[in-house]
């Protein structure tokens, strides 16, 4: 029995690794909110630092930015994973799309939005491609385009990242909603690709992905690294504007930041309750919708294309952005309008040859024992739910994804740092896993229970323990997918900017950090070395995780993918 | 929370917490600092934006290692006042010592803050061995920093003074005060801005151009609020006002700070930029970063010229290394390297007549740099207003210009 409890325990254990650092962090920003802080200073509860907050005259603008550029990013990301899916599904290409898509999941925000800005920007290599042959440039045009005061630059940099999310969360729930069968049957009906997968298929897949848009919701709007490199400074947007209040010297403002983190988090639920709303209003509607019949066939005309040029120019954008990364890096004099470099050198990567080696060492160190950590826990759930141990808790895995960085992390760099645990690796490894473990947990919940249990029927009739059919049968059958959940933890955890940034306090640095510190500087040719080795160490474990099982398994046939 | 985190957060935190060597640190008692030196980790502050100072800074640190034992660690900040905050917090939080930050590279607002605060340890520089060739006399930025007496708590180790810089090859004759400025400005729009305040460069622009609008600039030298503020500064937001239409991106976005407004002198969107280093042109266009046309020049009725120190604060975890590192920045040799165009192109504080000839020959060695003005060539230095100047104008600056409008 005592056994049978200690299961019990386990997802319990593991949301309260989640949940308690958030909740700690939450209330480390609410008390200072109200002016109570003792260890900084605030003994007594004030409104004080909401009348700074409010009285910052930059605020309605800085909100409204927060939410306008979080909408849109969001929906049109949902937009075009649903045109995707709905236009594309059960072809070839749909096949094609989704393989050259996933790996832009392993893509830090940051490395992703660097390589727009690269491309983008009036000096970037859009506007070179044109001039001065069509333009008449010879030097950069005067165009504000990235940093723009409406947050285009921002949207565009979000969607890029969050299509690929969406796209492989709603491929794992089509899965179980018989999506396949149903546009069989749309279409024998005469209804158009678009159409039959928006009325049959939609209303059953919504459901399974809405915590991911939740999560891409809160994540947009409250964004700190991608809103640093691309989003508007005069007024920044309000995470942005937080994160500096954070950081200057004067410690009233502290409170104020814990004042404006409140507003965030205020924010954020007020638009999620709106977007649950607009769900409502688009079922009801669309209910009527699928009843009237239309079929829609001429939509597919402009609908088809329409998806594939969208899948086309967010692959094309990341992959230019990324290749003109790695062109800078490179590059010694490259001016305007050259489409390349007029001369070439290593002396980039020399010069950072220093820092390169321990801080990529420390990056890969966090990350990998973060992962392990959560790959570890993450399987503890997962036998316990096989073993009979269910608890609807678990979809409180999603509490870090949804709850804004920005909001809570104050408060815990705060606590953090009057236990004096700050700035050390073990403790932004300890913070990492808070972010690793949904990630990881996601990616491997649906392989594991896919599991065909009737292996582990066979072995224990030949008289293994239950273990021993862990160790032995189940683990090593489901090594594909814990080595792709280990590199989905992997790159997440080299992505973190803010709880590194917050909880290392400058002592500890991780790749982000470093290319993310370089972002204001405006040097090309720095920020290209360190955001490719950014988005160079994820991949490589991703790449790792593809290979090593058709490594491990060349002498098994059953081991194969068919 | 897991039992075995909360186990390893708690143990790394008393090793954060277990106090450090023996605090009593007499900077007289050289020998002293050097044993207790020996082995210590120190935690560099420094600004970490630019890419030719985080390599020397690393150089630094081998030399320190290689002399004396000791570990340099540079903590890249992206804004001085990064350290302060942080240094404040462990005071709020009653870290006394062990505190995480060992050396700031530091001047103006921040030095002010700190030293008013008691937040920094000293006074130390004066009893430094190297103390002795340091030119006290030829700079008075040397001993004040922003019109405040430094006092021996912070050891100044580089000069800077204001220059423009100007790509000849387009612009042949550039405009050599803030009057001409403002009407090069109007006939060239789009094509020069300053970065975003409250950036050290950008409010530093704002000070210049009130030494150019004001008739009598010596109000900027006592605290803002003893003087009638809105009277001085009227002439500065006139100015501002006029010239931000015509602006890069017409003043709807700026520059993040030094490197970034560089950036855009190298790509050609603006013709006219400024740094505080006047061999920084120089060394940019060594690493073939920007043309090598580019050169500098200063404004006829002067331009802003100051020091960078460093300072340790009073709770510091390593001190006898800070005071090692304070003392090794001295060295002719690194003052020397520092100086070099190549390098950084820093003006030593170091006086070439205080040296010994083999040390001296290390100055007379160097080039002046393509681009760097000679010495005779760079005018009158202005001295830095009052560190409430620059508070003030950036927080008025922000309310304008920045997220007010």
């Amino acid at each position: 029995m005592r056994h049978l409890r200690g299961w019990a325990l386990v997802p319990w254990v593991s949301i309260a690794v989640l949940a308690l650092p958030v909740l700690a962090g939450l209330a480390g920003v609410v008390a200072p909110a109200f002016g109570y802080m003792p260890a900084l200073g605030g003994h007594a509860v004030t409104l004080d630092a909401w009348r700074a907050t409010l009285g910052w005259p930059g605020l309605p603008a800085a909100m409204r930015l927060s939410v306008v550029t979080g909408v849109s990013a969001t929906a049109l990301s949902l937009a075009l994973t649903l045109l995707i899916v709905a236009a594309w599904q059960g072809t070839r290409s749909f096949v094609w799309v989704t393989r050259a898509l996933a790996p832009l999941l392993a893509l830090p925000h940051a490395a992703a939005a660097f390589g727009l800005a690269f491309l983008i920007a009036p000096s970037g290599w859009v506007a070179r491609a044109i001039s001065p042959a069509i333009t008449g440039w010879d030097r950069p045009p005067d165009l504000l385009i990235v940093n723009d005061p409406w947050g285009l630059a921002l949207v565009a940099g979000l969607v890029v990242k969050e299509v690929p999310f969406l796209l492989l969360m709603t491929l794992a729930a089509l899965g179980q909603s018989d999506s396949l069968r149903s546009q069989l049957v749309a279409r024998a009906l005469g209804y158009g690709r678009v159409t039959g997968w928006l009325k049959t298929v939609l209303p059953r897949v919504y459901p399974q992905i809405r915590l991911p848009v939740y999560a891409v919701l809160a994540y947009s709007m409250s964004v700190v690294d991608v809103a640093l490199i691309l989003g508007p400074t005069r007024p920044p947007t309000l995470a942005v504007q937080i994160l500096e209040w954070m950081t200057r010297p004067d410690l009233a403002l502290r409170f104020q930041a814990a004042a404006g983190a409140v507003v965030q988090l205020g924010l954020v639920l007020g638009v999620l309750a709106l977007w649950r709303l607009a769900e409502h209003m688009v079922a009801r509607w669309g209910r009527r919708w699928v009843a009237d019949g239309a079929r829609g066939v001429r939509a597919d005309r402009s609908l088809r294309p329409l998806a594939a040029m969208g899948a086309l120019l967010i692959g094309g954008a990341v992959a230019l952005g990324l290749a003109g990364l790695v062109v800078w890096s490179f590059a010694s004099m490259w001016r305007f309008p050259d489409l390349l470099p007029q001369s070439w050198g290593v002396r980039n990567w020399t010069s950072q040859m220093g820092s390169l080696g321990p801080i990529t060492r420390d990056t890969a160190l966090i990350a990998f024992g973060a992962t392990a950590m959560a790959m570890a826990l993450s399987v503890l759930v997962l036998e316990a739910e096989a073993r009979g141990h269910k608890t609807p808790v678990i979809a409180l895995i999603y509490l870090p994804l949804i709850a804004p960085q920005i909001a809570f992390l104050p408060g815990l760099a705060s606590f953090a740092l009057v236990l004096g645990l700050d700035g050390s690796r073990v403790a932004v490894m300890a913070l990492h896993l808070v972010f690793v473990l949904p990630y990881v947990y996601l990616a491997l919940a649906d392989p594991w229970r896919a599991w065909d249990a009737r292996a582990g029927l066979s072995a224990q009739a030949l008289g293994a323990g239950r273990w021993r059919v862990l160790w032995a049968v189940r683990l090593p059958m489901l090594t594909r997918p814990l080595l792709i959940a280990f590199a989905v933890g992997f790159a997440t955890s080299v992505a973190q900017y803010l709880p590194t940034l917050l909880i290392g306090a400058g002592r500890v640095t991780t790749v982000t950090t470093e290319a993310i510190a370089l972002a204001s500087s405006g040097n090309r040719r720095l920020i290209g070395v360190w955001a490719v080795v950014q988005m160079a160490l994820p991949m490589l474990v991703f790449a790792l995780a593809l290979v090593l099982p058709a490594l491990l398994f060349r002498h098994r046939q059953g081991m194969r993918i068919t | 929370m897991n039992p075995l985190i909360l186990a390893t957060l708690v143990t790394c935190g008393s090793i954060l917490h277990s106090p450090a060597a023996a605090q009593d640190i007499d900077p007289k008692d050289w020998e002293g600092v050097l044993q207790q030196a020996s082995g210590q980790t120190v935690y560099w502050h420094a600004w970490g934006g630019d890419a030719r100072i985080n390599a020397f800074i690393a150089s630094v640190g081998d030399d320190l290692q290689a002399r004396y034992g000791i570990s340099l660690e540079h903590v890249r900040l992206a804004d001085t006042a990064d350290a302060v905050t942080r240094v404040i917090a462990e005071r709020s939080a009653g870290r006394d010592d062990g505190g995480a930050v060992d050396v700031i590279w530091i001047n103006g607002a921040n030095f002010a803050s700190m030293k008013d605060q008691g937040l920094l340890f000293g006074p130390f520089a004066q009893d430094l061995p190297n103390w002795g060739v340091v030119d006290t006399d030829a700079n008075p930025s040397i001993l004040v920093d922003f019109t405040l007496p430094v006092e021996g708590f912070g050891s100044p180790w580089a000069m800077f003074q204001m220059v423009f810089e100007y790509d000849s090859a387009t612009l042949p004759e550039p405009p050599r005060s803030l009057d001409d400025l403002r009407a090069w400005i109007a006939d060239n729009p789009g094509r020069f801005t300053y970065p975003q305040p409250p950036d050290f460069l950008g409010t530093s622009f704002l000070k210049q151009a009130l030494y150019g609008v004001l008739d009598d600039p010596a109000v900027l030298l006592a605290p803002a609020d003893d003087v009638d503020y809105d009277a001085a500064t009227a002439p500065l937001w006139a100015f501002l006002d006029d010239i931000t239409p015509n602006l890069w991106r017409q003043g709807r976005t700026y520059p993040a700070n030094e490197p970034a407004l560089g950036q855009l002198l190298a790509d050609g969107e603006i013709d006219i930029a400024f740094a505080f280093n006047p061999g920084r042109a120089s060394a940019a266009i060594a690493d073939g970063e920007l043309q090598d046309s580019v050169r500098t020049y200063v404004f006829d009725e002067g331009t802003l010229a100051n020091s960078s120190y460093l300072s340790i604060p009073y709770n510091a975890a390593n001190k006898a290394g800070a005071l090692v590192l304070a003392n090794l920045i001295l060295d002719p040799e690194i003052q020397a390297r520092a100086q070099d165009p190549d390098v950084l192109g820093f003006q030593t504080v170091l006086g070439l007549h205080l040296l010994d000839p083999q040390d001296r020959a290390r100055f007379d060695a160097l080039e002046l740099g393509i681009a760097t003005l000679a010495p005779d060539q760079m005018g009158a230095g202005l001295l830095e207003p009052h560190p409430t100047w620059m508070t003030r104008i950036a927080d008025d600056w922000a309310a304008r210009y920045g997220a007010g409008q």
